[in-house]
C-alpha cells in the first residue's frame, strides 16, 4: 500500500507543478467543444437526433481522459530514461505495487482533467439531466482513466524512448477516439465501422457517461461497466507482463 | 553473502561478462576493480535483479537472485553509477520516497535524512528541485539516499566519481561505520586506488568480462609483485596490451601473475 500511495502523490506532485500542460490539456477538449459542438449542432438537430451538446459532452470528456491518461502513462518511458525506474525497481516491493501505483497515478491525473472538462462543458451549455446520476458518471469516467492508463503504461514498458511515441498517438489513441461513439451515434453505422465501435472499450465508456449524464444509452449501462472491468483486467495483465520483463 | 556462479551475460553477439565467478563473505569490503567497460556495472545489474543474466546462477544473501528476486531485494541498497533521482521532486521529497518506499518509520527516516543530507551537505538546498543541482550535487544527494536504509549488502558503483576530496572522505567513513557496526557488507567498484587501499578488504579485478585475480589486498600486492593497488591493477589489466606489443610468452605471464 505505502508503495501505492507514494508513487501515487509523486505523479500528482509533478502534475500539478507542471501547470502549462495543465492548461494545454484543456485546450483541445475546448476547441471539439466549439467546433464540433456548435458546428455540427444544426446537422444533428435537422437529422432529428436532438441536441449535439448534450451528446458530445461526454465523449469530449472521455477524449481528454483517453488523451491524459494514456500520456500519463508513457511518463514510465521517461522514468526509464532518466534512470529513476531503477530506484523503484531495486526496491523491496512488488512489480504489481509498482504498476498499480503508477496507473492509479496516472488514472489521477486523468480524472481531474475530466472533471476540468465537465465545468467547460458546462459553461458552454451542457447540462446534466440528472443530478442523481453524476456519481455513476463519476464511476464510469473513473474506470476510463484508470482503464487507459494501465494501457498507457503497458505500452510504454514496451518502448526504450519517445520516438515510437508518435506512432501509438497515430496508431492507437487516435483511433480508439474518432473510430469510437465518442462523436457520433453507433445505430445506423455502416457495418465495418459499426463494428469497430462496438468492439472498441472507450465506446462503452462514453456511452456509459452518456447514460448518467444525458440519460441516453445505447448499450446496457450494465454491459458497458462489465466490458470497462474486463478490459481493465486484460490491460492490468498485459501491463504486468511487460514490466517483469523490462530490464533496465 | 554473494555468490555467483558461472556467470555470463551477452548482449546479442557481445560478451559483457563471461563466465565469472565469485564470493564475497560476509561483512567484507569487496573492491570489485577494472577498466572502463570491462562489465562491473553489468554485473552488478545481475546482482540486484535489474538484469536477468544469459545463463550462470547468483545467490545473495541465500536468496537465488533470478527466482526470488523480491527477497533478494529486501537484503541489498544501491548507489547508481548513473543518475536515478527524480529531477521535478525536491532533494528532501527524493530521500523521504525512498525512505517510504523501503518502508522506514518516520521517526527514523525524519533523523537519518537530516543526518545524510549534513554528511553531503545539501541540508540549505533541502527544498530545492533536483534539476536546479550541479552535477555534483546530484551525485551527492544520489549516495545520501542510497544509504537511507540499513541493508545487509550495499553495493556502490562507482560511488565518488566527480567529488571532492573531503566530500570523499565523508562519505567513505560513513560507510565504514555502517560495515562495522552494523556489519554491512559492501560490494563497490571504484578507478580511486587509494580508496581500495584505505577501505577496501577483498579484490577482484575484472577486464574484458573476465575476472583476472581475486584476494586480498596483500595478496594481490604480492602476487603483482608491487607495492601499490595503483600499479598492480596497471600491471594486471595492462597485461594483454603487452602480451601483443612484446611477444610476453603465456608461460612468463602465468609465472608473473603467480599461478
Ligand atoms: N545495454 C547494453 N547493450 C549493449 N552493450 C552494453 C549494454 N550495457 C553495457 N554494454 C557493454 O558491456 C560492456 C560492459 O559494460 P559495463 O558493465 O557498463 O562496464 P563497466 O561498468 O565495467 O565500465 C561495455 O563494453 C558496454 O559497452
Ligand atoms: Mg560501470
Amino acid at each position: 500500500m505505502r508503495t501505492i500511495y507514494i508513487l501515487w502523490i509523486r505523479q500528482l506532485k509533478r502534475f500539478i507543478r507542471k501547470r502549462a500542460s495543465l492548461i494545454g490539456a484543456l485546450g483541445q477538449p475546448l476547441i471539439f467543444l466549439i467546433a464540433f459542438g456548435f458546428g455540427l449542432s444544426p446537422v444533428f438537430a435537422r437529422a432529428g437526433q436532438g441536441n449535439y451538446i448534450q451528446f458530445i459532452g461526454p465523449g469530449i470528456i472521455a477524449m481528454t481522459i483517453l488523451f491524459t491518461s494514456i500520456f500519463t502513462g508513457t511518463e514510465v518511458i521517461w522514468d526509464k530514461q532518466f534512470g529513476f525506474l531503477k530506484e523503484t525497481f531495486v526496491a523491496p516491493v512488488s512489480r504489481f505495487e509498482i504498476l498499480l501505483g503508477k496507473t492509479l497515478g496516472g488514472a489521477t491525473v486523468a480524472a481531474i482533467q475530466g472533471i476540468l472538462v465537465f465545468f467547460i462543458t458546462l459553461a458552454v451549455g451542457f447540462r446534466p439531466h440528472s443530478l442523481v446520476m453524476l456519481p455513476l458518471a463519476l464511476l464510469y469516467l473513473v474506470l476510463i482513466a484508470v482503464l487507459f492508463s494501465a494501457v498507457g503504461v503497458a505500452i510504454a514498458a514496451r518502448l526504450e524512448d519517445m520516438q515510437g511515441f508518435p506512432l501509438i498517438i497515430n496508431f492507437v489513441i487516435q483511433p480508439l477516439f474518432y473510430l469510437s461513439s465518442a462523436l457520433f451515434p453507433v445505430q445506423g453505422l455502416p457495418k465495418i465501422l459499426g463494428f469497430i465501435t462496438t468492439i472498441n472499450p472507450l465506446s462503452y465508456g462514453v456511452d456509459g457517461m452518456r447514460y448518467a449524464l444525458s440519460g441516453s444509452s445505447h448499450f446496457s449501462p450494465w454491459l458497458s461497466l462489465g466490458v470497462l472491468s474486463a478490459f481493465l483486467i486484460a490491460a492490468l495483465a498485459v501491463g504486468i507482463y511487460q514490466f517483469r520483463r523490462i530490464q533496465l | 553473502m554473494i555468490e555467483i556462479k558461472n556467470v555470463t551475460k551477452k548482449y546479442g553477439d557481445f560478451t559483457a561478462v563471461d563466465n565469472i565467478s565469485l564470493n564475497v563473505e560476509k561483512g567484507d569490503v569487496f573492491a570489485f576493480l577494472g577498466p572502463n567497460g570491462a562489465g562491473k556495472t553489468t554485473t552488478i545489474k545481475m546482482l540486484t535483479t535489474l538484469l536477468n543474466p544469459t545463463s550462470g546462477e547468483i545467490y545473495l544473501d541465500g536468496h537465488n537472485v533470478m527466482e526470488k528476486p523480491s527477497e533478494t531485494r529486501k537484503s541489498f541498497g544501491i548507489v547508481f553509477q548513473d543518475p536515478s533521482l527524480d529531477n521535478e521532486l525536491t532533494a528532501y521529497e527524493n530521500m523521504q520516497f525512498h525512505a517510504i518506499l523501503y518502508g522506514i518509520s518516520k521517526d527514523v527516516y525524519i533523523d537519518r535524512i537530516k543526518k545524510l543530507l549534513e554528511l553531503v551537505e545539501l541540508t540549505d538546498r533541502k527544498d530545492s528541485y533536483v534539476k536546479t543541482f550541479s552535477g555534483g550535487m546530484k551525485r551527492r544527494l544520489e549516495i545520501a539516499r542510497g544509504l537511507l536504509h540499513h541493508p545487509k549488502v550495499l553495493f556502490l558503483d562507482e560511488p565518488t566519481i566527480g567529488l571532492d576530496p573531503q566530500t570523499r572522505n565523508h562519505i567513505w567513513n560513513y560507510v565504514k561505520k555502517l560495515n562495522e557496526e552494523e556489519k554491512v557488507t559492501i560490494f563497490f567498484t571504484t578507478h580511486h586506488m587509494e580508496e581500495v587501499e584505505r577501505y577496501g578488504h577483498t579484490i577482484a579485478i575484472i577486464d574484458h568480462g573476465k575476472i583476472i585475480e581475486q584476494g586480498t589486498i596483500d595478496e594481490i600486492r604480492k602476487k603483482a609483485g608491487t607495492d601499490s593497488i595503483e600499479d598492480a591493477f596497471i600491471k594486471l589489466t595492462g597485461r594483454q596490451i603487452r602480451a601483443e606489443a612484446s611477444n610476453f610468452s603465456k608461460s612468463t605471464l602465468r609465472g608473473f601473475r603467480g599461478m
